[in-house]
């Protein structure tokens, strides 16, 4: 019971596990959504579902940058690796993502010259060492990771390093929840809030989600404990009729968030006036690009980009999984054409991935904090 | 992409005032606190890192929760691949691996 020893506080846990069956109403169902795919890996990971009775069901929002990263924009990014003296470069996590003529991993396998950074500022140190050569940072990432791009070009324009670029696909989450709440086959009663983006952009962005629609949003940290902490709270404020904020996680997030980001990111990104999301379709300003003034260290205004549009493969429900509707097995590929070894979409490449997370805990059931305990 | 590394800032750049070298339990690399400018960090403080850019300030006993919970989570040696990456081909010597303290 290895695992269950590396769990601090199981006796916590128990607990949370007990008030949440009290709180919850049997003759109501609930319908949580956690948004961010870092939660998604944690209640996965750790079996949290096992804890829960049958009527608080977790939905699996679109928190999650490679997965929701429509395939035109692979495809549009990697075309302009083709051109000489190029150097592609991304996270890691982008690596094995499909497009329609195969993975950047695969580009790289095809001689194309591309890299795996750890941070923006080595692909800025790539431009810096390799002065003979273009460097593109194809970005991707939420409000976690947009300030660290804005803070690179500052330092790109400030250097003057000309042979650098980013290719901005930096989304923000709130128009994403906005959609998910628009979207008629979706009833949702409360959210799970998202840990680290609320590092950037703090609490009070959600105040709409509480007093506009009604449900209550509790910020929660990845921990087994602060996820179920955070359900508790969702479900007190539901029995008592409330609808308010609440931070779970303050012992990270600060209610105002992090200014300092906030305003880099103002310095030199603007919102789009729509973005496709995979799954989800366009969402008008839901997504950052770079403004006029870095405009020379922005890829998409300083080369020819084709624009590609591609839909998804046919059978594979990538859409549906994303907004919750389907739960990921339910999808006619998964475990069979579509694993993590062969991902068909993205939602099996990443870790944060719901169908990733599916396929390596659920399916695979390893021993959870439910299971555990008993012994 | 989206973890959240806890680090110590060991020292402050002379040069580049906004790069420190941080030491997540015993590699030591460069990060950028520009975004941590409204009260800049001092040698001795912890920090969240992501993507090679602190971004919060938080306690020594939350920074042991934080890689408890890479821990739990099956992501510490991919925090740890993370960390040893920046800075690409980086000079900087890593120190023995230490245990992290409760």
């Amino acid at each position: 019971m290895k695992f269950v020893d590396e769990f601090r506080a199981p006796e916590l846990i128990a607990k949370a596990g007990e008030e949440i069956r009290k709180l919850a109403d049997p003759h109501r169902h609930y319908r949580i959504m956690e948004v961010c795919g870092g939660h998604t890996h944690a209640i996965y990971r750790f079996g949290l579902k096992d804890l829960l009775p049958h009527n608080v069901e977790l939905i699996h929002g679109p928190g999650c940058p490679v997965c929701v990263l429509p395939m035109g924009r692979i495809d549009d990014g990697l075309s302009l690796a083709a051109q000489p003296d190029f150097i592609f470069a991304a996270f890691g996590d982008m690596m094995r993502v499909p497009g329609t003529h195969g993975s950047p991993l695969e580009y790289k396998a095809r001689g194309r010259d591309v890299r795996i950074v750890y941070s923006p500022a080595d692909a800025l140190k790539l431009a810096r060492n390799n002065p003979e050569k273009h460097v593109m940072f194809f970005a991707i990432g939420f409000e976690t990771t947009a300030p660290s791009t804005a803070l690179t070009l500052v330092r790109a324009k400030v250097e003057g390093l000309n042979n650098f670029s980013v290719f901005c696909n930096h989304v923000t989450i709130i128009p994403a929840i906005r959609a998910i709440l628009d979207s008629p086959d979706m009833r949702l009663d409360g959210f799970v809030g998202p840990g680290h983006v609320s590092t950037v952009i703090g609490c009070r962005p959600y105040d709409w989600i509480a007093k506009d629609e009604g449900k209550p949003v509790v910020v929660s940290g990845f921990e087994p404990l602060d996820i179920l902490q955070s359900i508790v709270m969702l479900l007190r404020q539901l029995r008592n009729g409330e609808a308010k904020v609440e931070n779970q996680y303050k012992r990270v997030v600060p209610w105002e968030g992090n200014r300092a980001a906030l305003r880099a990111m103002a310095e030199v990104f603007e919102l789009r006036p729509y973005f496709e999301w995979r799954g989800l379709g366009f969402i008008s300003q839901s997504a950052l690009r770079i403004r006029e003034s870095y405009g020379n260290w922005d890829a998409e205004q300083r080369f020819t980009v084709p624009g590609i549009r591609v839909t998804d493969p046919k059978a594979a429900q990538c859409g549906e999984v994303l907004k919750g509707v389907l739960k990921p097995a339910q999808c006619k590929l998964f475990g069979r054409e579509c694993t993590p070894e062969q991902p068909v979409g993205a939602l099996m490449v990443s870790s944060e991935g719901s169908c990733a997370a599916y396929y390596n805990y659920e399916h695979r059931k390893p021993i959870t904090i439910a299971n555990a305990t008993t012994h | 992409m989206c973890l959240a590394i806890p680090g110590r800032i060991i020292a402050i750049d002379s040069q580049n005032t906004h790069l420190a070298t941080v030491d997540v339990v015993g590699v030591r690399r460069k990060v950028d606190l520009g975004l941590l400018q409204d009260a800049p960090p001092v040698p001795g403080d912890w920090v969240l890192i992501h993507v090679g850019f602190a971004m919060s300030k938080i306690s020594e006993a939350d920074a042991a929760d934080q890689m408890q919970t890479l821990t739990m989570l099956g992501e510490a040696a991919a925090a740890m691949e993370e960390v040893r990456g920046y800075g690409l081909e980086s000079d900087i010597q890593d120190y023995p691996p230490q245990r992290w303290q409760q």
